[in-house]
């Protein structure tokens, strides 16, 4: 495999929006897509969901995350997109180019004409919900909890308390219950669930396991690993109501209390962030503030199914697609300016193969050194000389100017870069 | 008349049903959306079915565990005692995504099948 310098989309992500926007954009017509993993694999975290829900929408289906997944992956394979794994984008300019530190490649420079961010989000952790106690061992955040049961087979622990009723809490309570765990107690500071009903049906009610609604963490105990928690009932204002405080042994308190966009290279690139959802402000395109730069998914805010992620995903991609495919049309009217023979540099550095058309185009230079002879200024085309005219000498203290004129535009229209020398005529 | 309420898991809306029942059979359905909550209610309020969804160990596979899944739900009280036959379960990648796993688990008559393509440990 071998990486361009230069893609017509790149997507940052291969989770599901990204594996969507890939696969539409290649669909609207655009021919190189790059996507951008830093996994070792694709899929993104469906492939730690492994219980079914998904894809009721898009494909009629009752599948678990994996299966969505294979599927997306199956056609984005099939349509010949390249895809660069173990892969971390350190760095996005406005000018969309990346810069990329890969384990097969190593340091990356990559352009696109768009990009697609699909970086997903994040779980809040203990930090950003300020839970007072010590700091042991045995407090993960549900995800990484679900990773190590689902993927890479460890148990986090025996006895757990969940803090936060969202849909990754609730299923790893049914989770680890199914894998010999016990699952104590569910707490949400929240008058009401903030996942699913039908995930409290089937992963708590099913299974037994109490929620507590109004309720949160007052102190965790333990000093090398949890012991236990203390719970605490609140009022409508999360103030803890003294006397409700209830100790609950346990060696493992999982966190599922919200995810947040994920948008450190969105910041990088200059794209505007919404301090209300976390991720940029997009169009109904999903195109964010910087013209070329798209964003897909969770990224943008959290989704509650993966079929609208997807759905984000494609109209992302068709869209990235466009622009790119104008975008290059815009960049093949232009011929560079190269500098050749004692020549330092040229202003301007490309030009418009139409501009002849409408006037005079003065090329600005300076030689490399000075030649004290007649010489000659000469324009060449790949093939042929365009324009050649004499001067007594050249100094590179004084600026030299050659001017195409519009008769030379049908020469111009045919060449791919235009390239100025100046030499003695003594040597021509 | 008795009337039960349940939470629809057919889909992720969460319609409230009632189900009234006339000794063990059921005579109307509330609450519903679509014709899929008439089906889970009747169901739920006779014989409560779910989907499944576990691991099974992969020695020689990219991750050492595959996710498998029930290809249809089979009946709740079951769940406990599928999941022993699938903590049973070892195989060998390479694997495809909906390769048979198990068939007819426990005479369930429904398949444990393979959630993903597992490639083989390099």
């Amino acid at each position: 495999m071998l990486i361009k310098k230069q893609y017509d989309v790149v997507v940052i992500g291969s989770g599901p929006g990204g594996l969507a926007a890939a696969i539409d954009a290649k669909k609207s017509g655009a021919d190189d897509i790059l996507v951008i993993e830093r996994d070792v694999e694709l899929g993104g975290i469906l492939l730690q969901c492994i219980h079914n829900g998904f894809g009721l929408q898009t494909f009629k289906e009752d599948l678990p995350g994996p299966e969505y997944a294979q599927r997306y992956i199956n056609e984005a394979r099939t349509l010949g997109i390249t895809f660069l794994m173990d892969t971390m984008v350190m760095d996005v300019t406005s000018q969309r180019r990346l810069y990329l530190s890969s384990r097969d490649f190593g340091y990356l420079e990559v352009d696109a004409h768009a990009i697609v961010l699909a970086m997903g989000c994040r779980e809040r952790t203990r930090a950003q919900v300020r839970l007072p106690g010590y700091r042991p061992n045995g407090v993960f955040t549900a995800g990484t909890a679900q990773r190590w049961v689902n993927v890479e087979g460890y148990m986090p622990g025996n006895k757990f308390v969940i803090l936060g009723s969202g849909d990754i809490g609730m299923i790893m309570a049914r989770r680890l219950t199914f894998e010999g765990a016990h699952v104590e107690r569910v707490l949400e500071i929240q008058s009401y669930l903030s996942g699913l009903s039908r995930n409290y049906v089937q992963c708590l009610e099913d299974w037994g396991i109490p929620l507590q609604l109004n309720h949160t963490i007052k102190k965790i105990m333990g000093k090398n690993r949890v012991e236990a928690i203390e719970a605490v009932a609140v009022d409508e204002k999360w103030n803890f109501i003294p006397g409700t405080e209830e100790v609950i042994p346990c060696d493992t308190l999982l966190l599922s209390v919200g995810l947040i966009p994920e948008n450190e290279l969105s910041k990088k690139a200059g794209v505007a962030l919404d301090p209300v959802t976390g991720g940029p402000f997009v169009d109904e395109h999903f195109q964010t503030s910087v013209p070329g730069i798209f964003a897909a998914g969770n990224v943008v805010h959290v989704y509650d199914l993966v079929d609208y992620v997807s759905m984000a995903g494609s109209e992302a991609g068709r869209s990235a697609a466009e622009f790119a495919l104008a975008e290059k049309a815009r960049a093949a009217r232009y011929i560079p300016l190269v500098p050749g023979k004692n020549v330092r540099y040229i202003v301007p550095h490309k030009l418009d193969k139409k501009a002849l058309e409408k006037g005079d185009i003065s090329l600005q230079m300076r030689v490399t050194r000075p030649i004290e002879e007649d010489v000659w200024l000469e324009v060449r085309g790949d093939e042929n000389s365009i324009v050649r005219r004499s001067e007594r000498y050249v100094r590179p203290g004084e600026m030299v100017t050659i001017v195409l004129k519009p008769k030379m535009a049908a020469e111009v229209e045919k060449t791919g870069k235009l390239t100025v020398d100046i030499y003695p005529k003594s040597e021509a | 008349m008795e009337e039960r309420n349940y939470i629809c898991t057919a889909c992720p809306m969460g319609c409230k049903l009632i189900v009234r029942m006339e000794g063990d059979e059921v005579v109307k359905i509330l609450g519903n959306r679509c014709r899929k909550g008439e089906t889970f209610g009747r169901q739920e309020a006779i014989a409560p079915q779910r989907m499944l969804a576990s691991t099974v160990r992969v020695p020689n596979g990219f991750h050492p565990l595959l996710p498998v899944y029930t290809k249809g739900s089979i009946p709740k009280r079951k769940i406990l005692e599928v999941l022993e036959k699938i903590r049973d379960v070892e195989v060998m990648a390479p694997i495809k995504a909906e390769d048979v796993i198990i068939a007819n688990v426990i005479g369930t008559g429904v398949d444990v099948i393979a959630s993903r393509d597992m490639p083989a440990k390099n």
